[in-house]
């Protein structure tokens, strides 16, 4: 009997208010609301429970937000009022100087280089990557035998840290002695500077990226595969479609959801790369003429080496308006790309 | 019926019939494939060990061999008297564990109140959660760093944990998770029964969300021990955490790349034999995630 109208009888008996029985929709309103067991109860039990029932839900989720507001959202907003101010590591805070900060940041061309670097390399671990990992979850999703195992193989790099996946391939890239530049002299490539000209450092720390990061981002895509009805790939095949074209013509429009969260995700984390460049040699100052310093980077020079902290505040700023400005560039033609292939 | 029009870059192997057989059996060329993605996420793993295995005299005499050396032991007790590798190795249980406990509890419960409990702004602070969830707090450090200079927290491991022990993500993730593992009626059934909806957590909703709990520990986990930044800022050279000893190492050995390298075996060794026992569970960890999210 008690399964009939469950959700009303430990609040209602014998309450004469009838606010609580419309905040349940659920069951029917003339449930048996005399025969209750618990009517006789005291009343102040009743009214531990109500206040239980009202206060209780605010108690358990403010542990979440005392602390996000401590120590999330009120550093971000704190900086900006630090980036108004004089403000040293060792001596605090100074003068309010306005926008001085900012304008000093933006007159450095070493802002514009990390900018430069950031998106380069950005640009060099993201696309490969998101391609990469759709090539490798359309293998997953292929029928293997013993999946487990690959699924497994795959995702192996996601746990080891990038401080030691840049020492790894900060030796692999070496300049002098580095295999990579054995391999290449194999087939006859000259050696590649990877410590030292631009370009070849970006591609070195993109691949230490996609190396941890394709087979997670693989995975995401499978589950997303899976979840594609079976009957359009049959209803494809009947078509006469094939696999390649199947894939950009289902698998890709389909997985236009999972491949922008997938893309903003990895916007927001690769904007702000710091292990990997930090760790690319043992100065950490991104490249003896900064070639692989990154905002982050500079961010850190300038408050922990410099001691500049409202220059740091303010190129943190920037970074975040970078960041929510690449975010929703993403959002905007990611929804494109993927869309094009639908109609 | 002229199917070739729609793929003319594809040569026409075999009837419908057995394509439609096909798709429910990977070709060798997948097979290829992902040897070949194996291959690339073994190997960078393998040569830290084959370079942190030798000796520098070895590694002049043949650098690209990829045949391991004697010299691991030895390389090993080096790298763990030049740096305070014990007390990195404890902090770094310390911390992760820690955070990992903090933000399963924190997470849980805020789950629970959004999954199961009806109260006044339900809707307008979940969605603030889910917008945190894109916000980089990374940016906010130095500031962070100013609170715990003024706590006089710097060096402390209390710096580290306390900032890690929050996330929208595992507050997004509960959610989702007790809103489908846990039926309505049984917690008005613990309600009927007069349980407090603390005790209700406690006794229902806590051991329904034991799977989705664990994973969301185990990516904590993983990701607390594998965070260098903020650590690197805050703690001193005497009290670090693994990534930032390592770093240390780097610093004191780049010419020795056989005890850099060793280190980092040694580093990474403790998560990976982790993701022997936990790998399987990692990889239905974020194909779920996927879906729901």
């Amino acid at each position: 009997m008690s399964i009939q109208s469950p959700s009303q009888s430990p609040s209602q008996p014998a309450s004469p208010s009838p606010s609580l029985a419309t905040s349940t929709p659920g069951a029917e309103a003339p449930a048996p609301v005399d025969r209750s067991p618990i009517t006789p109860r005291a009343g102040w039990r009743r009214r531990l429970t109500r206040v239980d029932e009202k206060a209780s839900p605010y108690a358990y989720v403010s542990p979440f937000f005392i602390l996000f507001g401590v120590v999330g959202l009120f550093p971000l907003l704190y900086t900006a009022y630090v980036s108004l101010h004089r403000w040293s590591l060792i001596g605090g805070q100074g003068d309010f100087v306005g926008l001085k900060n900012y304008a000093d940041v933006l007159a450095q061309p070493y802002f514009w280089n990390a900018l430069k670097n950031t998106i380069s390399i950005f640009l060099l671990s993201s696309v490969p990557q998101v391609i990469a990992a759709l090539l490798i979850a359309a293998a997953l999703d292929s029928g293997l035998r013993g999946r487990t195992f690959w699924r497994m193989g795959v995702l192996l790099p996601y746990v080891v840290a990038p401080v030691a996946v840049a020492l790894i391939f900060s030796d692999l890239f070496g300049d002098k002695f580095g295999l990579v530049n054995h391999l290449l002299g194999l087939v006859g490539i000259d050696p590649v500077q990877w410590h030292k000209e631009v370009l070849p450092s970006h591609v070195a720390i993109a691949t230490m990226v996609n190396f941890r990061w394709t087979g997670y981002n693989a995975l995401i895509f499978l589950a997303a595969m899976q979840a594609i009805p079976r009957d359009y790939y049959e209803a494809a095949m009947i078509d006469g479609a094939g696999r390649v074209r199947t894939f950009f013509s289902i698998t890709v429009p389909q997985l236009r959801a999972t491949i922008i969260f997938v893309v903003i995700t990895s916007t927001i984390g690769g904007l702000q790369i710091f292990d990997e460049p930090r760790m690319y040699d043992q100065y950490g100052l991104g490249g003896a003429d900064r070639q692989w310093q990154t905002l982050t980077l500079y961010l850190y020079q300038l408050g922990w080496t410099q001691k500049n902290f409202g220059r740091a505040a303010a190129v943190a700023w920037m970074l975040f308006l970078v960041v929510v400005l690449f975010a929703l560039l993403n959002f905007l033609v990611t929804r494109r790309i993927a869309s094009k292939g639908q109609r | 019926m002229t199917t070739t029009t729609h793929t003319p870059a594809l040569p026409r192997r075999a009837g419908r019939g057995t394509r439609l057989v096909r798709r429910t059996q990977a070709s060798p060329m997948a097979y290829a494939f992902l040897v070949v993605v194996l291959l690339g996420s073994g190997f960078p793993l393998w040569w830290s060990f084959v370079i942190g295995s030798k000796d520098s005299a070895a590694i002049v005499q043949d650098p690209y061999s990829l045949v391991p050396g004697g010299h691991f032991l030895q390389n090993a007790s080096t790298v763990v008297t030049t740096i305070p590798f014990w007390k990195a190795l404890g902090n770094s249980v310390l911390v992760s564990t820690t955070v990992a406990a903090l933000v399963v509890l924190f997470s849980a419960l805020a789950g629970f109140a959004f999954a199961k409990l009806r109260f006044r702004g339900r809707n307008g602070l979940l969605v603030f959660v889910i917008a945190t969830m894109a916000v980089p707090t990374q940016l906010g450090i130095v500031p962070l760093f100013i609170v715990m200079s003024t706590l006089g927290w710097i060096g402390s491991l209390w710096a580290v944990i306390l900032p890690s022990a929050v996330s929208a993500f595992g507050v997004f993730w509960m959610t989702q998770y007790l809103q489908e593992a846990l039926p309505d009626e049984l917690i008005e059934a613990a309600q009927v029964d007069g349980a407090s909806t603390l005790r209700t957590f406690w006794s229902v909703a806590l051991p329904a969300a034991r799977p989705g709990a664990a994973m969301l520990g185990l990516f904590t986990f993983i990701a607390t021990w594998t965070n260098f930044f903020w650590p690197f800022i805050i703690l001193d050279p005497g009290n670090p955490t693994l990534p930032v000893a390592l770093q240390q190492l780097q610093a004191a050995y780049f010419v020795d790349y056989s005890l850099v390298l060793a280190g980092v075996v040694l580093m990474a060794l403790p998560l990976i034999v982790l993701f022997v026992f936990a790998g399987k569970q990692l990889v239905s960890g974020i194909m779920q995630g996927a879906v729901k999210g």
